[in-house]
């Protein structure tokens, strides 16, 4: 039996209908055409399906569609300013921190996510916060340096 | 995944009604880490899902004279920020920082790790440590069990079928008192304990007064170790009562052998962890 859901994506009202057992990425690649979010283990361990709901990061594999009912979504489409990317994907750009891209929407989601808890975060905390986000390219490095730059750039209030 | 039906009570009362009502496969949704994970491996008839988290006091932490009330679907990430609950209960907070990534912490909770009951649970040890009871709610009315009593096997818990967990207690550890929570993995981050060890004791004029040690991933159930404890009270925590607590916790362990550990190995480092975590409490007590 379908669900009708309404919910808030990126600051638009989204109403949908769905199987309870359907997943928030399920519904939000492919019923609602938000595919910026990418599917890579389906069970939690490498975070390229990283959202917020209600400003909280979470993987969406693991969020049913239907808990989205009342609750504020945030995705990878809701991080650019329209056609104005924001410090951290230019910062992802600068540093060449991605290769084949699929995790770098999940990324770039969860950097966010660490900033707006923690402006001004060590290596070692960006390092820990961000272990939930698995790249297979690029061996890390430049994704740290692309973080610790958008830091600094958003700290001095670009 | 099988078809199911989903509720999302608002209140207690509605939750009990609900899980009464319901019949066949049941299962109570928190933060959904193992649960939506064996949902999707799972060919099973249709299942009822209680979401719990609309229920305010279900996600809610309160700090009274008597301890901590938290309930049981607070996320670890809401936990593990509340500096008010970690400078009474470091080594609680401590344990639920080790589950699995940021991301996973916005959902997961301390009463869904109990009640998912794995064996490696990171945050049974720590509660078992700090003489935690688990309020269990159902037709029937409440009852109250210890958190050492509450898993009672591998994947297995003392719940029945029509109940939840309601409520976890916590007692306010008195003066001079404090908790630490130690486990082992291969690597730094993002895994499952190989072992872990909690220990919670109170020091008064430097010396141990009394002291709870639990230990996990190295039996079916984490263990109360009371063996443990009793080497440390009476004692300043010196190198040769440390040792014997780290004795009695190797003998009280055990483990399989499985691809993350021997018995031998997990048995020599549940005693180590023991020792450090014991430790880090004391340290930590002296300075409070």
């Amino acid at each position: 039996m379908k669900t009708h859901v309404t919910t808030s994506i990126n600051d638009e009202t989204v109403e949908f209908l769905c199987e309870p057992q359907q997943t928030l990425l399920h519904v939000l690649r492919n019923e609602l055409g938000l595919t910026g979010t990418k599917e890579g283990c389906g069970s939690g361990d490498c975070g390229a399906c990283s959202v917020t709901v209600n400003d909280r990061l979470v993987c969406s594999c693991l969020v049913l569609a239907v808990e989205a009912d009342g609750a504020k979504i945030g995705t990878i489409e809701g991080v650019a300013n329209s056609d104005k990317l924001h410090v951290i994907q230019e910062k992802y750009l600068e540093h060449a921190a991605l290769q084949c891209g699929i995790c770098t929407p999940g990324l770039i989601v969860s950097t966010k996510a660490l900033l707006e808890e923690n402006p001004n975060p060590t290596e070692a905390e960006a390092r820990y916060f961000l272990a939930g986000n698995l790249c297979r390219c690029t061996g890390y490095d430049k994704i740290i340096k692309a973080v610790m730059d958008s830091a600094e750039s958003l700290r001095q209030g670009a | 995944m099988a078809e199911m039906i989903y509720q999302s009570p608002k209140s207690i009362e509605e939750a009990v009604n609900l899980l009464a009502a319901s019949s066949g496969s049941v299962n109570i949704l928190a933060g959904g880490t193992d649960l939506i994970i064996q949902m999707q491996a799972s060919i099973d008839a249709p299942r009822v899902i209680i979401d719990v988290k609309k229920i305010a006091e279900m996600t809610q932490a309160e700090l009274t004279d008597d301890g901590l009330l938290l309930g049981p679907s607070m996320c670890c990430a809401e936990l593990t920020a509340r500096e008010d609950i970690k400078a009474l209960f470091p080594g609680l907070v401590e344990s639920a920082y080790l589950i699995g990534s940021s991301q996973v912490q916005g959902r997961a909770s301390v009463g869904g790790n109990l009640c998912n009951s794995s064996p490696a649970a990171d945050t049974v040890p720590a509660l078992i440590a700090l003489n935690a009871s688990c309020q269990i709610l159902g037709p029937a009315g409440e009852r109250t069990v210890k958190a050492e009593d509450f898993v009672t096997g591998v994947g297995s818990n003392c719940l029945a079928e029509d109940e939840f967990l309601r409520c976890i207690e916590i007692p306010r550890p008195a003066p001079n008192s404090a908790d630490a929570y130690l486990r082992f993995i291969p690597r730094t981050e993002m895994d499952i304990a190989v072992a872990g060890a909690a220990v919670s004791l109170t020091v008064k004029e430097g010396i141990c007064s009394s002291a709870r040690v639990a230990i996990g991933a190295v039996a079916p159930t984490a263990l109360l170790v009371p063996e443990a404890a009793a080497c440390l009270v009476g004692t300043d925590l010196g190198t040769a009562d440390l040792n014997a607590a780290a004795a009695a916790a190797t003998a009280a362990a055990t483990p399989i052998t499985d691809r993350r550990g021997t018995v031998e190995f997990r048995k020599h480092i549940v005693g180590v962890l023991t020792k450090r975590a014991a430790s880090i409490a004391f340290q930590r007590a002296k300075g409070n």
